[in-house]
């Protein structure tokens, strides 16, 4: 059978094979996110066609549908890497989980301000209490928590694990925020894509859309693992691995 | 030497709970204090204008709630933690989540139910309608203890750091969002004359479910902030 895989999973938990990998992966990634977001940057703003209703404005949607999607993601990649740190104590999910945190608040504020900046040609307002720009709202409240609870305990493994908790907490909330405020106040227009089914789209304007996406998730990879590979450092500063690694560069 | 029986336990808790906030009186007065204070403030704040005040009061008087509750919240474990008296509930035989809500009801008790009593005091000042006041009571008797249960997990999970205020209110304000639109849903649509059940029956059903998890959520929370 092939053990391989939960055996390469395994030895993949530790710090330094893990530290080596991300190092490998890393230069990849960063690269295939910048490729792909300047072709997709191309597509959306240059070969794209104008919205017959919005015209050039709606262009902004490249950047901010994407960035949407992304901090719904990392917030469920956050959550489902706390659960794994709270029942299984993998230090590794700890670090997981407590780095995504910062990228994906970075992307719930991209979408707050290009959603902002879109609203005020459109709806003729910056900001409106519209259901989802309050739930996006409170989405960046709950990476703020995330952010603050860890920054507050002076251990640092502890504040990950009390952080995690509150992911988890906040993941239980976040559909009930979006219901409760859905049924508070509606204005935002509903979805154009979707996954099953044809999308309400022009294929024009699909694709750059969806290479964008494809690049924000390889910068949120390159992202993250250059985050987790500075905290890995930090935190297990007087571990073997890290000296070795150390003197390398202090001889170079 | 055998454990005590839960109930025993459980009324042992409440009971030392409130003998200590008896003795510190001064302490329940505060956020009654507090509340009518920014209650206050309002009409000072918006102009005397009888409909504009009217308006907003059902949601003035829930914010105001909502923030005195915010400030006493903070201390809930504080000096059980400073005194180890906490360390000692979570090595007791009982479950700790059943002690730890019956140290959340002694907290409402001592917060939330003096507001509740002032309640209708800061309505009238805002001149709210009189046959509003009731729903308004119902909304504060649902939401508060929701509040009460939410925070707890959060204070839980503070319990081991030093500076916990203001993160506190970050923490809680997302939780505390739906909370805050179907209570003040409710009032509104006792206002305008519309029916009111619908949002009170959602309160109560959030209720229902925070009542069951908060505890838990508490004892894990405070598990976790305590081993160190």
């Amino acid at each position: 059978m092939s053990d391989w895989i939960p055996l390469w999973l395994h030895k993949l938990g530790s710090p330094p094979v893990f530290y080596r990998f991300a190092g490998a992966l890393r230069p990849w990634m960063l690269a295939l996110a910048l490729l792909l977001g300047a072709v997709a940057l191309y597509g959306g703003l240059v070969l794209a066609p104008a919205d017959y209703q919005q015209g050039d404005a709606y262009r902004i949607i490249f950047i901010h549908v994407p960035s949407a999607w992304m901090s719904l993601f990392i917030y469920g990649v956050m959550a489902v890497a706390s659960f794994i740190a709270l029942v299984w104590r993998i230090k590794l999910a700890e670090v997981v989980a407590m780095e995504s945190a910062p990228v994906g608040a970075c992307f719930t504020f991209i979408t707050l301000v290009t959603g902002s900046l879109w609203g005020k040609p459109m709806w003729g307002t910056w900001w409106t209490w519209d259901a989802r720009l309050t739930s996006e709202l409170v989405l960046l409240f709950l990476y703020l928590g995330v952010i603050g609870l860890y920054h507050a305990f002076e251990d640092r493994r502890q504040g990950a694990r009390a952080a995690a908790f509150l992911a988890i907490v906040g993941i239980i909330n976040v559909p009930i925020v979006h219901f409760s405020v859905n049924w508070w106040n509606t204005l935002h227009q509903g979805s154009t894509v979707r996954i099953l089914g044809p999308s309400k789209m022009s294929g024009d304007m699909l694709w750059p859309l969806l290479t964008m996406m494809a690049a924000t998730k390889f910068y949120y990879l390159a992202s993250l693992f250059g985050r987790i590979r500075a905290d890995l450092l930090a935190m297990e500063s007087g571990k073997d691995w890290v000296r070795q690694i150390a003197a390398r560069e202090e001889a170079r | 030497m055998t454990a005590a029986p839960l109930p025993a336990a459980c009324a042992a808790v409440l009971r030392r709970d409130l003998t200590l906030a008896w003795r510190r009186r001064g302490d329940i007065a505060m956020p009654v204090l507090y509340a009518l204070i920014v209650a206050t403030l309002f009409p000072f704040a918006l102009g005397p204008e009888q409909a504009l005040l009217q308006r907003i009061a059902g949601g003035v008087v829930l914010v105001t709630v909502l923030l005195a509750m915010l400030l006493a919240l903070d201390a809930m474990f504080r000096s059980d933690i400073e005194d180890g008296s906490l360390e000692q509930l979570v090595l007791a035989p009982q479950p700790l989540a059943v002690l730890l809500g019956m140290k959340i009801l002694a907290h409402w008790l001592t917060t939330a139910l003096p507001l509740i009593v002032v309640a209708p005091l800061l309505a009238g000042m805002l001149h709210l309608p009189a046959e509003v006041i009731p729903v308004l009571l119902l909304a504060l008797l649902l939401a508060t203890p929701m509040l009460s249960l939410l925070g707890a997990v959060l204070v839980a999970l503070t319990a081991g750091t030093r500076r916990s205020g203001m993160l506190l209110a970050l923490m809680l304000l997302p939780l505390c969002v739906p909370v805050v639109i179907f209570a003040a849903g409710a009032v509104a649509a006792a206002q305008q004359g519309l029916p009111w059940l619908a949002p009170i029956a959602w309160l109560g059903a959030a209720l229902a479910l925070t009542l069951v998890l908060a505890p838990l959520g508490c004892a894990v929370a405070l598990r976790i902030a305590l081993d160190a």
